[in-house]
């Protein structure tokens, strides 16, 4: 497990990113829920930390592919892979993550190569 | 509401069919497609496909094991609508009967008014069109480009990166001025220039050259432009021709409220085609882009299985992207001629910045070049200022 931040410093309708490789975000939606995912658009090398959270889905900054926080599925390309969800902890006053041990589906053009077969 | 037909099987049309699901509808779903395709994602037909750097399947619109329930009946058309019966006609000579409907036809391209398509012309709306123009682009030559909008400045960047001689024409004082204002358009176009593709804007074209296969493009002045392939990206219309007679208001495409209802009751209207009344500009207007097919898809279904009692959310300003020569150009909300713009951040020296459109002061539009994090801001910023006009102030 490892520390986020403080609930105090990721107020609701916010992204915190963590420089973990592959980088992670955590949300915290206007309803008050915590989610975490991998960060990067499984399409090309875009930041989910700088998309538009709304609900439960945030959408890519770059092509507008919507992720469900819930599952990490996207709704529609150009992004057609899922980004990996990972576990949200609070513990008193701060934020951990447990991190998925999933393969990630990072894109191409994020300079690690395409993961065959990451769909999991 | 037993039975539902959507017409049209592109992003809308597959976007309101899942909104149904989504929203309960549990009854009859009947989804019609002109072409025999599953629906597909258009926008890469000017970029990464017709470059050869994804395929067909990368288009899929569709999850793989996505079951919407719904019967699809693709490669036909619906060549008429009786509106008070909800009855359609389609081209095989069937009619059909539903409870509710909803069009998304969307638009087609514009044809050259008085030229034959000889080969080597091609117009880019369909995958059908971009299969035929990636076929004759790997021959290389000399490209026109008519047009200077998004397809005319997506297809001249990819075809300057499949090493092509690239010319564009347009009439307009610079490509994107229509959405993006004359001086943002120029500052845009640079791109074109910094690549080597030779602009002719202010230049209307006459017609074309050419008896086996097209051999120049005629311009207004008289001048010829010499080509091997010409594409056609002079803008489109609203899939609507099939409606006259159907009862259902059209204007510049189908007359709609702002939550997607149309004059006819029963009937919604979504897409490309539909110009659904905006608040904010106290007018109709067709929104073609991407992200309205998708956003408006849930209200225009609100308001079908509402029988027009759901009152529709403001729907979030028009936002879209464009990618050419590696760069990303965004832009959202409204500009019109007497709006003032001014660069709040980067410098278009360095083909990085961002730019704000306002209209009394107040901002009504952003854009940004390879400025994602704070054009996102701004988007955000944009749909939550906005001010509903009054519809009968003009």
């Amino acid at each position: 497990m490892i520390p986020v931040c403080r609930l105090a410093d990721l107020p609701r309708g916010e992204a915190f990113r963590l420089d973990t490789k592959p980088p992670v975000v955590v949300f915290h939606t206007e309803d008050g829920e915590f989610y975490a995912i991998d960060d990067t658009c499984t399409h090309q090398d875009a930041s989910l930390a700088e998309g538009w959270l709304e609900g439960c889905a945030v959408e890519c900054p770059l092509h507008a592919s919507k992720f469900d926080l819930r599952t990490g599925q996207a709704d529609v390309p150009p992004a057609r892979l899922p980004v990996r969800t990972h576990q949200v902890v609070i513990e008193g006053e701060t934020i951990h993550l447990v991190l998925s041990d999933a393969v990630p589906n990072l894109p191409f053009a994020a300079g690690r190569g395409p993961v065959a077969g990451g769909a999991t | 509401m037993k039975s539902v037909a959507i017409v049209g099987a592109s992003l809308a049309g597959l976007s309101a069919a899942r909104a149904l699901r989504k929203q309960g509808y549990a009854g009859r779903l009947l989804i019609i497609g002109e072409e025999a395709h599953r629906p597909y994602d258009r926008p890469p037909l000017s970029k990464e496909f017709l470059a050869g750097s994804i395929d067909e399947e990368a288009l899929s619109l569709e999850a793989e094991d996505e079951d919407l329930g719904a019967q699809w009946l693709l490669g036909t058309r619906a060549t008429a609508l009786d509106g008070p019966s909800r009855t359609l006609g389609l081209d095989d000579g069937s009619t059909l009967r539903a409870d509710g409907i909803v069009l998304a036809t969307g638009a087609s391209a514009r044809e050259l008014p008085g030229a034959r398509r000889l080969p080597g012309v091609h117009l880019l709306r369909t995958l059908d069109d971009a299969r035929a123009l990636r076929r004759d682009l790997r021959g290389g030559g000399r490209l026109v480009v008519v047009g200077g909008g998004f397809v005319g400045a997506e297809v001249a960047s990819t075809a300057r990166g499949l090493g092509m001689d690239v010319t564009l024409v347009q009439s307009g004082p610079a490509p994107l001025a229509g959405v993006l204002g004359t001086a943002m358009g120029r500052a845009v176009s640079l791109l074109h220039v910094d690549h080597g593709v030779r602009m002719l804007c202010g230049t209307g074209v006459q017609g074309l050259t050419g008896t086996d296969r097209v051999s120049g493009v005629v311009l207004a002045d008289g001048r010829t432009v010499p080509a091997d392939i010409v594409v056609l990206g002079i803008g489109s219309r609203p899939c609507t021709d099939w409606l006259h007679g159907s009862s259902v208001a059209l204007g510049d495409g189908v007359v709609c409220t702002a939550a997607g209802a149309t004059s006819v009751p029963g009937v919604v209207a979504v897409g490309d085609c539909a110009s659904w009344y905006d608040p904010l500009l106290g007018t109709g207007r067709r929104v073609e882009h991407w992200s309205g097919a998708r956003d408006r898809a849930p209200a225009a279904v609100a308001t079908l299985l509402s029988g027009g009692t759901a009152g529709g959310e403001l729907p979030r300003p028009p936002y879209f992207w464009s990618d050419q020569y590696g760069v990303r150009i965004q832009f959202t909300g409204h500009t019109g001629p007497a709006d003032s713009v001014a660069i709040e951040e980067g410098a278009v020296d360095d083909r990085s910045f961002l730019a704000v459109y306002r209209q009394a002061g107040r901002p009504v539009g952003a854009l940004g070049v390879n400025r994602t994090r704070s054009f996102m801001r701004w988007r955000r910023q944009l749909a939550g200022a906005r001010v509903p006009q009054q519809p009968a102030v003009l």
